[in-house]
């Protein structure tokens, strides 16, 4: 039997529909995809834009805010990695609300990003704390409940935000 | 035979008034010249982009016509952008590329394979409607027809540098340009 409060896939799906959410952008990852990605595709309140590269995605998701239409960039910490220039420009020169919900693949079971051996993972949260984005860690079902307020100021104040996807969602 | 892009850009503006506009670089600078307007959409921040913000801009406003004045460049670095683009299929999206074969703003030195077919490259990405032109009296008489229609649209321009416009970067990058399209934009849609 599985922990009562793992983290479900739905709870982040709905977490952004409540904040208003009508655009999923992606690219595949392996952390997220069978209960969010394949949900999503299915999901008839979501439009699904799916991207071949996750630096087109943070633009898309640029483009959209100019019209206060909210987008979730839904990608994997080597894309997030891949996109730190684009998520740059548009994040921190442009401040625009460019949230982003990245699935950590490789991650520990037991432990926190910060405590990974995976290079990929354990720079993540430096590397958002030197660019000032603001950032949430997902490892629960509980935590889904911040999804709202964090996505609703990112596009209050026009700055991005960022959900590390610590545990596979189920 | 080819054609200077600063004539190209003319004959664009003379066609096109009034709707959104993604450029990027030295067409940016020019087009900004050219047809100034609260909604050319002028901070696309990194090189490669602008495509993929014409296309976030177009779906969230799918009545609204979006141009996009790329660079051979730019495209260059996200070719991808191409497959992006007609999976999505915008109706309202026109993707320009302006193909002079260099980074005219990084010091003019050569793309790799100058010789691409962009026109060939969208059509296999699967734009319905391709365009290649390299003469500007062909262009004007084509454009009604190329503007015309539905998207998602590529044009690909074999262009020479022409009159260059100053490269004004501060205005490209400021607050101030994005505060103005993001309001021009909200009263275009009502919002």
């Amino acid at each position: 039997m599985g922990n009562t409060d793992s983290l479900a896939g739905v709870s982040i799906i709905n977490g952004f529909k409540s904040a208003g959410v009508k655009t999923i952008v992606a690219v595949p990852d392996i952390v997220t995809c069978d209960h969010m990605l394949w949900p999503i595709s299915r999901d008839e309140e979501l439009k699904l834009v799916m991207v071949c590269k996750e630096d087109e995605g943070v633009s898309v998701c640029a483009g959209m805010s100019y019209a206060d239409h909210r987008a979730v960039l839904l990608i994997q910490h080597t894309g997030f990695l891949d996109s730190v220039n684009a998520i740059r420009a548009m994040g921190m020169d442009y401040q625009l609300p460019i949230v982003m919900a990245v699935g950590l693949q490789g991650m520990e079971v037991d432990k926190l990003p910060s405590e990974s051996k995976h290079n990929g993972i354990l720079i993540l949260e430096p590397i958002l704390q030197a660019m000032n984005i603001s950032y949430s860690l997902l490892l629960q079902d509980s935590d889904a409940a911040g999804i709202f307020e964090s996505i609703d100021q990112a596009y209050k104040i026009t700055r991005p935000h960022v959900f590390l996807i610590v545990r596979s969602p189920v | 035979m080819t054609m200077k892009r600063d004539q190209a850009l003319e004959a664009l503006a003379e066609h096109y008034t009034d709707g959104i506009v993604v450029p990027v670089f030295q067409s940016a600078f020019d087009w900004m010249q050219i047809r100034p307007h609260a909604l050319n959409y002028l901070c696309t921040g990194a090189m490669g982009q602008a495509s993929s913000h014409a296309l976030g801009v177009a779906l969230a406003c799918p009545d609204e016509q979006v141009l996009v004045l790329d660079g051979d460049g730019s495209l260059l670095m996200n070719l991808g952008c191409l497959v992006t683009t007609a999976e999505q299929s915008p109706k309202n999206l026109w993707h320009f590329v302006s193909n002079n074969g260099i980074y005219e703003v990084n010091g003019e030195f050569p793309v790799p394979g100058k010789n691409v077919d962009f026109a060939g490259l969208a059509a296999a990405a699967g734009f319905k409607r391709t365009y290649s032109f390299s003469d500007i009296d062909t262009f004007r008489r084509e454009l009604p027809e190329v503007l015309g229609g539905e998207g998602p649209v590529f044009v690909s321009m074999d262009v020479e540098i022409g009159k260059v416009y100053p490269r004004d970067y501060v205005t490209i990058h400021s607050a101030d340009s994005r505060k103005t399209f993001r309001n021009a934009l909200r009263e275009r849609l009502g919002s």
